[in-house]
């Protein structure tokens, strides 16, 4: 789950970690009336959207398509900079590297008051997962992307990892900071900043907080220009506060019913729809649709706690998309049955009125009970034995040049 | 012979009472799995009936160890309880010679396994596997020893060593290694959480040394580089002929596939430098799981160990 700068800023202001000021707001009024009450004459007007490289990228109309400006965050000199700005902003789409070609609707804007830069760091803390701890990684190159820093400079990256008892310690700390080049009470508050960030990290059970660019003010100060903030959905349950900075509007609607069902549904670009049990089938499944020349529509991975019901959505979710003409389905039977997937099948296609090919494959718990159920049905369905017949199968009834 | 668990083992279950532990305890039991007690704290003192077995309750880890000996445990607590349920069983074993944990629950925080995985790595004799797996089974003659929620007749006692990060697909490898008229030895779902326990490494080391295992099939998927870590092990150390695949070939970047450890970020991770990484290793691999059982007998001919 991630969220907003705005939000990830609020909670930064609560550990400690030095921002600067802003407002969010959700219309260009409201922009408006932040730059009055922030009484800065310079501000950023700043995109707000859960994907990077906001800065670098393109609005659209949402209509006609057309482009409006370039770049999602701006730095205004004046009223009427706030006011063209947040209006090629708000209510239009951007198209950022990270957002795909579709892009994302801005319904947030944040104003934010400027400062001196006199140099610019990148700070991130994540789980390093060969490790089994927290890493703090720091580099010079400040907004710059870090993939790039670490494939065409990788000395510039400094690491330090937390101690999963004793947490962050000061030594290391004092490592990173000087491997930035940092003196005095500019090193004072980064390694103040390191500490409240790994609080922050831990009792907010966050996956990622990265902040680029991190900023050296000309008095010395450290500044979270930018901030970034995943948390790990694992740890929902402990974390109600969650359910108020969700924003479901960032989210594919059709993953959150998926998930409010208990399936796990990722939209691709292909044409055959997939239904399988476990994530590791459900990837492999796909990748030999691919590899028999089809093209999968979706990942879909019915969960081990599957039900009639379930299943029935889950057909229901394969087939909103448009692009679906044919589906596979591949049930490895463990503690779920296959018989009781086949009655399922059955009843999902009446249901739905199911008129594209379907191919179905069982294996496992009850297989030859759930092929005889759906060779004996007056539905058509081909039965085959495995994924490979299965993928060439549905592959071979739409078509390839489709 | 088999990897960490026989049919010797002796194996609680942790969350017995609750509905995940008694339905599966039950089949474990109808494996032949020796299943001496469980752990359900306030309910010490109960037996729950696995199978028509009367197995014992205790109230914590201490005293279902000391009391029955046990050195494998099997977690089906719910998620926010498992990490504790991990530290208790570690400490547990610890005092009492060591143990195999079998953490099957989903779910659980990674901040929580962080802390539960350094605290077993502080006991040497302590090893865990999981979570967010389908745990560990050896077959035997007349049943065998299941640690986990798989479905057991599909197995077959033979000479296979299988270690995966999914579920269902390692039932897939191990229908592939049937289908060929070859059984297992062992079969480790070490599962697709980015911080767990046991890893491919530790698997592949111990089925080297398994003299009853002549061949390891090894299942990977997207996200981390723990792949290409095994593969360059298995370049420098392993003897016997691995076969491998990736799941996850056309997963979009950025997405988390089912398993909370299966991203692609930042362009690293995928399924084609995994692959890339098996085959540079001299792994044999297998492009389509459907065909891991005629990859397999391949590389078991070109070992001497099979003659078709």
């Amino acid at each position: 789950m991630n969220i907003h700068e705005y939000q990830a800023k609020e909670i930064f202001r609560e550990f400690g970690v030095r921002v600067l000021d802003g407002i969010h707001c959700r219309s260009v009024n409201e922009a408006l009336e932040a730059y009055d009450q922030l009484g800065s004459e310079i501000v950023a007007v700043k995109s707000q959207i859960h994907a990077g490289g906001k800065g670098k990228g393109i609005l659209y109309d949402p209509v006609t398509r057309e482009e409006v400006m370039r770049g999602g965050v701006k730095i205004a000199f004046s009223r009427e900079d706030v006011e063209k700005f947040s209006r090629n902003i708000y209510g239009n789409i951007l198209v950022t590297k990270q957002t795909g070609k579709e892009g994302r609707l801005v319904n947030n804007i944040y104003i934010e008051t400027g400062c001196d830069i006199e140099k610019e760091y990148y700070l991130a803390i994540l789980v390093d997962r060969d490790r089994k701890s927290v890493l703090v990684m720091a580099s010079t190159e400040g907004g710059m992307d870090i993939e790039e820093v670490a494939e065409n400079n990788p000395g510039a990256i400094h690491k330090i990892w937390a101690d999963p008892v004793e947490g962050l310690i000061e030594e290391d700390c004092e490592f990173l900071s000087n491997s930035l080049g940092l003196t005095g009470n500019s090193s004072e508050e980064m390694i103040g900043t390191l500490y409240s960030l790994y609080d922050m990290f831990i009792q907010r059970d966050c996956s990622m907080i990265e902040i680029n660019p991190l900023a050296r003010t000309r008095d010395g100060s450290m500044v979270a220009l930018d901030a970034k903030v995943g948390l790990d959905e694992n740890a929902n349950f402990r974390h109600s506060w969650r359910e108020e900075v969700r924003d479901l509007s960032e989210e594919e609607d059709v993953e959150i019913r998926a998930n409010d069902l208990g399936l796990s549904y990722v939209k691709l670009d292909g044409n055959i729809g997939c239904l399988v049990n476990g994530a590791g089938l459900a990837m492999a499944s796909m990748d030999v649709i691919k590899l028999y020349g089809g093209e999968p529509a979706n990942f879909l991975d019915i969960g081990g706690g599957a039900t009639r019901e379930s299943i029935t959505a889950a057909f229901q979710i394969i087939l909103e998309d448009e692009n679906v003409e044919g589906i596979l389905v591949n049930i490895f039977g463990g503690i779920i049955r296959c018989d009781m997937v086949a009655m399922s099948v059955i009843e999902a296609s009446k249901e739905l009125g199911l008129e594209v090919p379907l191919v179905v494959r069982f294996s496992g718990t009850n297989h030859e009970k759930g092929k005889e159920i759906l060779d004996t049905n007056e539905i058509s369905i081909h039965t085959v034995s495995s994924l490979s017949e299965g993928a060439r199968k549905i592959v071979d009834l739409i078509g390839v040049d489709n | 012979m088999s990897i960490w668990i026989g049919e010797e083992s002796k194996i609680l279950i942790q969350g017995i009472t609750g509905k995940q532990g008694t339905f599966h305890g039950t089949r474990m039991v109808r494996y032949n799995t020796n299943v001496v007690g469980g752990v359900t704290p306030g309910k010490g003192g109960q037996a729950v009936d696995l199978n028509g077995r009367q197995v014992p309750v205790y109230n914590n880890m201490r005293e279902a160890v000391s009391e029955t000996g046990a050195d494998v445990s099997a977690i089906y607590v719910p998620a926010r309880f498992a990490a504790a349920a991990i530290h208790e069983a570690a400490e547990a074993f610890n005092e009492n010679g060591g143990g195999l944990i079998v953490c099957i629950t989903e779910g659980i925080p990674t901040l929580d396994m962080v802390r539960a995985v350094h605290k077993v790595n502080e006991f040497e004799k302590v090893r865990l596997i999981g979570p967010n797996c389908p745990g560990i089974i050896s077959p035997g003659i007349n049943g065998g020893c299941k640690v986990g929620i798989m479905p057991a007749f599909i197995h077959k006692k033979g000479r296979i060593g299988i270690v995966s990060k999914s579920g269902t697909l390692t039932y897939e490898a191990v229908a592939q290694t049937m289908s060929v008229d070859e059984g297992q030895t062992t079969c480790v779902g070490i599962g697709g959480d980015p911080v767990s326990g046991t890893g491919f490494i530790d698997c592949l080391s111990a089925f080297e040394e398994d003299p009853e295992t002549v061949a390891v099939v090894m299942i990977g998927e997207i996200g981390g580089s723990a792949e290409e870590e095994a593969a360059e092990w298995v370049s420098e150390n392993m003897s016997k002929p691995v076969i491998g695949f990736v799941a996850g070939s056309t997963a979009p970047e950025g997405k988390r596939m089912g398993h909370a450890g299966a991203i692609i970020s930042g362009g690293k991770g995928t399924a084609s430098e995994k692959f890339d990484a098996f085959e540079k290793a001299g792994i044999y691999v297998a492009r389509d799981p459907s065909e891991i059982g005629q990859v397999l007998v391949g590389a078991l001919i070109e070992a001497g160990l099979r003659e078709s």
